[in-house]
Parts: structure tokens; C-alpha cells; sequence
């Protein structure tokens, strides 16, 4: 129902933020005597008239008095005719030319308001904030203005079409819609066109919308209103599916980020490191040790830990090689016992020197913020970065190992030690410098993990048997096998968790992989020609 | 082969006295001169050694690195636990003459079907034996004819053992999840914590120790040892002379895993507790170490390395936590780097001295 033909929008911007007194110089409206008569009147119908007037009148004057109201603030002097703003002490509204502008006011009323015009109020004020050049006053103006029954002016229309901002715009079309869909007197050609509109929305509010009007009954809308929910549903299970597929590929490529270094070390070098975990939780440690550093800026020492991960994990696992796996090639099972020893030493290292508790790693606010694709479906940015890292790591570790002399020099004394050497490669330095590569990867991991879950002793435990299932799932000795094993088992897994549970998805996974294994004990790629010999 | 006689003569002998020192010391005086606590702490070691020997039948004889002997050890002692539980009957903390503490915590009204016949100890001997075997059997089937092997075969040992442990820390699997099985209060009618049940247990677990020694090294002896040692030095070429090589080595892991699994049944009731934390990796990995550091491919060695390395590490974490797991990982780190002689090296010092000033460095493998 239409209270009034239309309800003038007004000027006052800024009304909230400024003391009255300096907007009263700014320029006054005349205020009717019809209105002054109606907010003497005690009868609540006659204040309902002055708020419909002042509704439609745009002068700042009639803004302010609006404010007033709502805030229960105006006061009016009956004997003399005058209003009065309650602020700090009384300021003179109206008359504009009042003399005794600084007399001291006498006799003063509170001009009340009930419940209901309150809302009406409300609804006033926050059509003349659409026109505040603020967008999330405009956003928090057209939100407060969705459940309010207050008549809206045809000037919205213009208002939505010069909208920039998403929500308000999506807030308006809502309101609008809602507005003819209630109305009466539109035709039900009307209320369909309204009913399509919100069903353009996709918001979660705009389907309770039209849940409730499939409820509601009604012979042509509810049918209607049904059949698009129904889009809407088959809509979100999309949604659901790519939000599935996103967590996936982002757990899929932490799981790939750990496992790469693993790759060139167990893959391209036949070396089993139990300590690889350690090296993913040294790199994690640097963040930490990074933000202590430099407190003031987290993002800026989280960036400058990915190259100082790189060279510690790098240096430590460069160590590592040259003093205990080197007496130990040819004894690939002894390199486990002897690797995990470092393992439990390097863990026990980190819980005498730091703490035996978790330490605090903060996310930056780049890491942190939502990117939202639709109304409906948002990414963390964080793990859309994350995700991103992990290819770009790949590719430099691909590009490493294809590319340089050093990648030339690995894949030469992994396919024939003996030719290798025969033509002058250093092999034992290329051992050094590879088994340093994969660990400085998995430093890289460690800044990663750092940013997805708790940093503390146990950090590497968590990821070792991970790793090793992702790059034998994948194929030993074939970069591009890790890549995808650990994309899917970052799917299934994710796929798998509503089915069954978390704990229970990690089980079938690993289950599935042993399964996997057996029937193609050398994975998804399995090497090919003289390498398969080795 | 005199050596080897000798080392038997010596093992009798030395379990003959533990045997008797114990049960004297323990029950002799009316002022135990061995309490029955340090007796169930004994009969632990003694389960953790059978669990040695096991790793190292297939370990030292095969070549089998497996990092998942763990979790034959827990489902042995599980099935076990299963019994125990059940003998607490109404004793328990709801007073539940039918349902175990946790289950009746958790909400069930029955037992799950895989309780049934658990109250019996037969039954109960029967799953102590068929539940690591029948997995043995079914993962070691599958592996071995895929020719899983190597580090490949331990890594997947490993993921089985892991995938073990995040099953049984579920509530729902029915077997007490993260808590596990405590509680006992009696086995065959006797009460769990009097001496004198502590001094049988330890005299059973020694006596299965025993045996076992002497059916491993009747099996090394025969000529199935010779074709387990065979393929571990040159597993194609014994497959070329015509061998069954899986069906040896599937044999030789299922019995192996039965053995692990009668450790942990001895176990159970000894250290009065089971839970998931025996099918960690760390567990498993722990146990392999014992088997390097006693010297593997020996049996006796296996023994006396999970017996060192218990002892110290329950000094060690009494008295210094925080140094354990420094000197376990130095320990892994020395023994596999000065070779894989172990603790016995000690019984012979020149091999030792030689290997310590005369190791020589490898580099991989070259073809």
C-alpha cells in the first residue's frame, strides 16, 4: 500500500556525521505552517502528516528536522512557534530568522514519535543516504531499507542506474523487486517481471525471498517462484561442486609444494629422507623467525622468508648430504634409518631452542582477504595464492632441471653415474647440489604450510608419509607425476569429506593409494626406457 | 657352527635365570626384592624383543625393510585388549556387565558384531593370531606379487601402518579410539595386578620369546633360510633358478607378523594400556632401530638391541626427557653410518675396529 505519492528525496549529506549548528547556516527551506501546525498537535495522526511533508520536502532543513525526530531530539517551543534541535544545549531550527536566536528557550516540548513512525523515519533517512557519496554509507542505507515498509520514489530507478557498487545495487534491485512483488495494484505481468529480477540475484537473501514466496501460495507467482528456485538449487550445487574443486586443488597443491622436493630427492636421486618433513618445518620456522624480526610488517617478512627458507632448508640439507648420506649411497634402507634419526634430533633441536608449543605465524592481510567471484561463492585469497605458488614452484624446479647446466648435470649422472663421470661431471657436487635443491624446496613448502595451519615441532610428521604417498602415487622420478598425484589425491580427498568424513576420507585415501600401488607398483607415470633400468 | 651352538647354550641358560631370579625375587620373599611393577616392565621388554625378532626375520634374512611391524604388534595386542575388556565385565565405571566402559560412553547399546566371542579366551587367542596374519597375508600377497620392493615396500608398510592409526583413533570404529583400551582387571580369572599374575605373564612372555628364538633359528637353518638369505642378495637370480619367490617371502612376512602380534598380546596385559599410539610410525621405526642397533641378520642381536634400547630409553625419559630423542636419533645415525654389525660388533672388537677406521665410502649405485 502507497502511503503517498511520492516521497521527495533531499539533500543532507553528511547530516549524521556534522554538528547541527554548522549545517544551519548552510541554507534553510521554508518549513510550512502546516507543518509547524502539525507537530504542535498532540494527535499522533497529525505528526504522521508532518513526517509525510518533511518527507517530501528536500531542503537540509526538512533533513534535519527528520533526524530529529528519529533521534527524539526536536523540541518545539508551542507559544512561539519555534523548533528546537537538542544538541549540546538548544539550537533554533526554524524560524530561520528567528531574533532571539541566543535567547534562552522556555517552555520546551519533546516532540514524540511511536514505534511505528520510527520506522518510517528510519526508511526516510535512508533514502536520502543512497544519495551519500560514501559507498558503504549507500550499502548500509539500502540494506536498512529491504525490510522497511517506507514508499519508495520513483527517482530509485535513476539511482540504480548511476549505482557503481555491487551490493547497492544488488540491494536495490531487491528492494524494488520486493516492493512490486507486495504491492497490490501491480499486475501479476508485473510481479513476474519482479520475481525474474530477483531470481537474477543469486544472493542467499534474495532465495529466502522466493522460498518465501513459493510457500506464499499464490496461483501464478508460487509455481514460479518455484521453478526458479529450483534453478537457483541446481545453480548452487554447481557453485558447491567448483568450491569443492577449489579447496581441493588448494590442498592438492600444498601437497604437491611438499612433495616436489621429495621428488628430486627420492625420485630423481633414489635418496630416502625421513628428514624431509624437517626441512618443510625449518622453512615454516623462518617465517616465524622472520615476523620476530620484523614485526611491523608480516606480509613484507612473510616474502622475504621465501628465499631465506630457500637457503636455510637448502644449507641444512646440503649438511645433511655431505656428512651422513654420502656414506650411505648404495644402502638406500640404512639412508632411511639414518635420515630419520636427523629427523627426530632436528624436532627435539626446535623444541629445546624455540618451544616445545606452537609458535604464532601471522597471516597477512593479503593472505587473509576473500575474493568473491559471485554473491554466493568466494575464495580465500590466501589459498588462491597458495595455489598459484605452488605452479610457480614447480615450474622453476621443472625449468631447474631441464634448463641449467646444474639440471643437465643431475639427470645425466641419475640416468648413467659412470658415463656421467666418464665426461668430467662432478658427481658427488651435483649429489650436494641437488639434494640442497630439493631441500630448499621444501623450505618453500614450509612458508606455504606456515600460512595454512599450526607451525610447531610435529609440523614435518604431518606431511612426510603425505609426501611420500603423493610422489610414489605419482611416479618416481617423474615431476610432472607428482604434479598431478598430488592435484588428485587433493581432490579425492576433498571430494570424499562430505561423503565420509575428514578423518575417514584421509583413511580411504591412503587405503585407495596402497591399493594403487600394488596393482601399479610404479604409479601413475611410470618411467620409461634406460631410466626404468636404474 | 660350533659359534652358533654356543650362542644357544648361552640364550637357555640366560633366560633359565631370568626366569628364576624373577619368580624368587618377585614372590620369594615376603618383602619382594623385585617388585611386580619392574617385573611387568621386564615382561614388556621381553614382548618388544619378540617384536624385534620378528622385524628382523624379514629385515635381516629377506631384506624386507618394514616400517609398519608396528601395527602387527598393536592388532595382536588389540585382539588381546579386546578380551581384557571384556573380562572387566560390571567392575567397569558404568557398571556395564555387557557393553565395555567407552562403548556405553559413546552411546552404542550392543556390541558391534566383530566383539562377538571376544569374551572368550580362545576365541580371543585365535584373533590374536588371525588378525595380523590374515593382513600379513592379504598386503603382503598383493606387494610382493607386484614386486612392491625395497624402499618402496617399506614407504607403503609405512602408509598402512599410519592409515591404521587414523582409523583406530576414530570413536566410531568401536575400539576406543583415542583412549584405547585401559582398565584391566583380570585374565583367566586372576587378578591382573598381584604379583603372582605378573610373574606368569612374564614367565609366558619369556617362554614365547624363548620358542620363538628357537623356531627362528631352526627356520634360518633350513633350507627355506638359505633361499630367504638368497633373495635378499640377489632376488632375480633366485627367481631365475625357478624359486616361488613371493610365496617365500609372503610365508616367511605372515609368519613374522604372527609372531609381532603374539608380542603385542603379551604386551597388553603387562603395560595395562593399548592405544593407537603403537600403530605410529615412530613406533615401528623405533623397533627397526633396535634391530640395527643389535645387528641385524643375527636374532640374538635383535633381542639384545630392543633390550638396550628400552632400558635406556626408560631411563633416559625418566630422568632426562628432553635428551631421548637426541640420543635415539644420534643412534640411528651412528649405527647405520659405522655399518650394519650392531651391538654384537662389541662381542668381536676387532671386526669393529676395522670397521670404524676402515669404512669405506660409496657412491651410488653405478650400471
Amino acid at each position: 500500500m502507497r502511503r503517498s505519492l511520492s516521497v521527495l528525496l533531499f539533500f543532507t549529506i553528511g547530516l549524521l556525521a556534522f554538528p547541527a549548528d554548522t549545517q544551519a547556516a548552510a541554507g534553510r527551506g521554508a518549513v510550512s505552517s502546516e507543518v509547524m501546525e502539525s507537530l504542535k498537535s498532540s494527535r499522533v495522526a497529525d505528526r504522521d502528516t508532518a513526517i509525510s511533508l518533511l518527507g517530501q520536502d528536500r531542503s537540509p532543513l526538512a533533513g534535519q528536522l527528520l533526524e530529529g525526530l528519529r533521534r527524539g531530539r526536536l523540541f518545539i517551543d508551542r507559544d512561539r512557534d519555534r523548533l528546537y534541535l537538542e544538541n549540546d544545549g538548544y539550537v533554533l531550527l526554524w524560524p530561520p530568522d528567528g531574533e532571539d536566536n541566543h535567547g534562552e528557550p522556555v517552555n520546551l516540548k519533546k516532540v514524540g514519535t511511536n514505534n511505528r513512525q520510527r520506522q518510517t523515519l528510519e526508511g526516510l533517512l535512508s533514502l536520502s543516504a543512497l544519495n551519500d557519496p560514501l559507498a558503504e554509507n549507500r550499502r548500509k542505507a539500502s540494506a536498512a531499507l529491504i525490510g522497511s515498509s517506507i514508499a519508495l520514489p520513483e527517482e530509485i530507478i535513476n539511482l540504480l542506474a548511476a549505482e557503481d557498487d555491487r551490493t547497492v545495487r544488488d540491494n536495490l534491485v531487491r528492494i524494488l523487486a520486493l516492493s512490486s512483488l507486495k504491492d497490490s495494484s501491480a499486475s501479476a505481468a508485473e510481479k513476474l517481471a519482479a520475481l525474474d529480477e530477483l531470481s537474477r540475484l543469486y544472493t542467499p537473501a534474495a532465495q529466502n525471498d522466493l522460498t518465501g514466496l513459493a510457500a506464499s501460495g499464490d496461483p501464478v507467482l508460487s509455481p514460479a517462484a518455484r521453478k526458479v528456485l529450483a534453478f537457483m538449487e541446481a545453480r548452487a550445487q554447481h557453485l558447491a561442486l567448483a568450491e569443492t574443486f577449489f579447496f581441493g586443488a588448494s590442498l592438492g597443491s600444498v601437497l604437491v609444494l611438499a612433495a616436489i622436493g621429495l621428488a628430486i630427492t627420492f625420485g630423481v636421486m633414489g635418496v630416502i629422507n625421513m628428514a624431509h618433513g624437517e626441512m618443510v618445518m625449518l622453512g615454516a620456522y623462518t617465517v616465524w623467525f622472520m615476523q620476530t624480526l620484523i614485526p611491523e610488517y608480516p606480509g613484507l617478512a612473510l616474502i622475504l622468508s621465501l628465499p631465506t627458507a630457500f637457503l636455510v632448508s637448502g644449507a641444512v640439507g646440503g649438511i645433511i648430504e655431505l656428512s651422513v648420506i654420502k656414506p650411505l649411497y648404495q644402502r638406500p634402507l640404512e639412508t632411511l634409518l639414518a635420515t630419520f634419526g636427523i629427523s627426530l634430533i632436528l624436532q627435539q633441536a626446535v623444541r629445546k631452542l624455540i618451544s616445545p608449543m606452537n609458535v604464532a605465524v601471522v597471516t597477512p592481510t593479503f593472505m587473509s582477504g576473500q575474493w568473491a567471484v559471485t554473491p554466493n561463492f568466494s575464495l580465500t585469497q590466501g589459498r588462491v595464492i597458495i595455489i598459484l605458488f605452488c605452479l610457480a614452484v614447480f615450474l622453476a624446479v621443472y625449468l631447474v632441471l631441464q634448463k641449467t647446466r646444474l639440471g643437465l648435470e643431475v639427470r645425466a649422472v641419475t640416468q648413467n653415474r659412470s658415463m656421467a663421470r666418464a665426461l668430467g661431471i662432478q658427481a658427488p657436487r651435483a649429489d650436494t647440489l641437488t639434494f640442497a635443491l630439493g631441500s630448499g624446496v621444501a623450505g618453500l613448502a614450509g612458508v606455504a604450510v606456515s600460512q595454512l595451519t599450526n607451525v610447531g615441532p610435529n609440523l614435518g610428521q604431518d606431511y612426510i608419509v603425505d609426501s611420500f604417498m603423493v610422489v610414489v602415487f605419482g611416479g618416481v622420478g617423474n615431476l610432472w607425476g607428482t604434479l598431478s598425484g598430488g592435484l588428485i589425491i587433493g581432490l579425492c580427498n576433498k571430494f570424499l569429506e562430505p561423503v565420509n568424513g575428514a578423518m575417514l576420507a584421509r583413511i580411504t585415501i591412503m587405503a585407495g593409494i596402497i591399493i594403487f600401488i600394488q596393482r601399479r607398483p610404479k604409479g601413475l607415470f611410470p618411467p620409461r626406457g634406460r631410466v626404468a633400468a636404474v | 657352527m660350533k659359534a652358533v651352538d654356543r650362542s644357544d647354550k648361552i640364550f637357555t641358560a640366560v633366560m633359565a635365570a631370568a626366569a628364576l631370579v624373577v619368580t624368587v625375587c618377585c614372590l620369594g620373599f615376603s618383602e619382594p626384592l623385585i617388585s611386580p611393577s619392574a617385573v611387568s616392565l621386564l615382561g614388556k621388554y621381553l614382548s618388544y624383543a619378540i617384536l624385534a625378532l620378528s622385524i628382523d626375520l624379514v629385515w635381516g634374512y629377506m631384506g624386507i625393510l618394514s616400517l609398519g611391524h608396528g601395527a602387527f604388534f598393536a592388532l595382536g595386542g588389540y585382539a588381546f585388549g579386546m578380551y581384557l575388556m571384556r573380562q572387566i565385565g560390571s567392575r567397569g565405571v558404568y557398571g556395564n556387565a555387557a557393553l565395555p566402559d567407552f562403548m556405553v560412553f559413546i552411546g552404542w547399546d550392543r556390541l558391534p558384531w566383530y566383539w562377538l566371542g571376544s569374551d572368550n579366551f580362545f576365541i580371543a587367542l585365535a584373533a590374536v593370531i588371525l588378525a595380523p596374519g590374515l593382513l600379513a597375508l592379504v598386503f603382503g600377497w598383493t606387494a610382493f606379487r607386484a614386486r612392491v620392493s625395497g624402499v618402496y615396500f617399506s614407504i607403503m608398510s609405512q602408509a598402512l601402518t599410519y592409515a591404521l592409526m587414523l582409523a583406530f583413533f576414530l570413536n566410531s570404529l568401536g575400539f576406543g579410539g583415542n583412549n584405547g583400551f585401559t582398565d584391566f582387571k583380570s585374565i583367566l580369572g586372576f587378578d591382573i595386578r598381584a604379583g603372582s599374575t605378573a610373574v606368569a605373564l612374564f614367565l609366558v612372555t619369556a617362554l614365547v620369546l624363548y620358542s620363538a628364538v628357537l623356531l627362528t633359528r631352526r627356520l634360518v637353518g633350513s633350507r627355506l633360510g638359505l633361499v630367504m638369505v638368497a633373495l635378499r642378495d640377489n632376488e632375480e637370480r633366485v627367481r631365475f633358478a625357478g624359486y616361488k619367490v613371493e610365496r617365500v617371502k609372503v610365508a616367511v612376512y605372515t609368519f613374522s607378523a604372527v609372531l609381532a602380534g603374539l608380542g603385542g598380546a603379551l604386551y597388553v596385559p603387562q603395560a595395562g594400556i593399548i592405544n593407537p599410539s603403537l600403530f605410529a610410525p615412530v613406533f615401528s621405526i623405533e623397533m627397526v632401530a633396535c634391530v640395527a642397533l643389535g645387528g641385524r641378520g643375527t636374532l640374538y642381536g635383535a633381542i639384545l638391541g630392543a633390550f638396550l634400547v628400552s632400558y635406556v630409553k626408560s631411563r633416559l625419559s625418566s630422568d632426562f626427557p628432553d635428551l631421548w630423542p637426541f640420543f635415539l636419533g644420534a643412534l640411528f645415525v651412528l649405527v647405520t653410518v659405522f655399518g650394519s654389525g650392531g651391538a654384537l660388533n662389541l662381542l668381536n672388537p676387532g671386526k669393529l675396529c676395522r670397521k670404524l677406521f676402515f669404512r669405506r665410502t660409496h657412491g651410488p649405485e653405478s650400471n
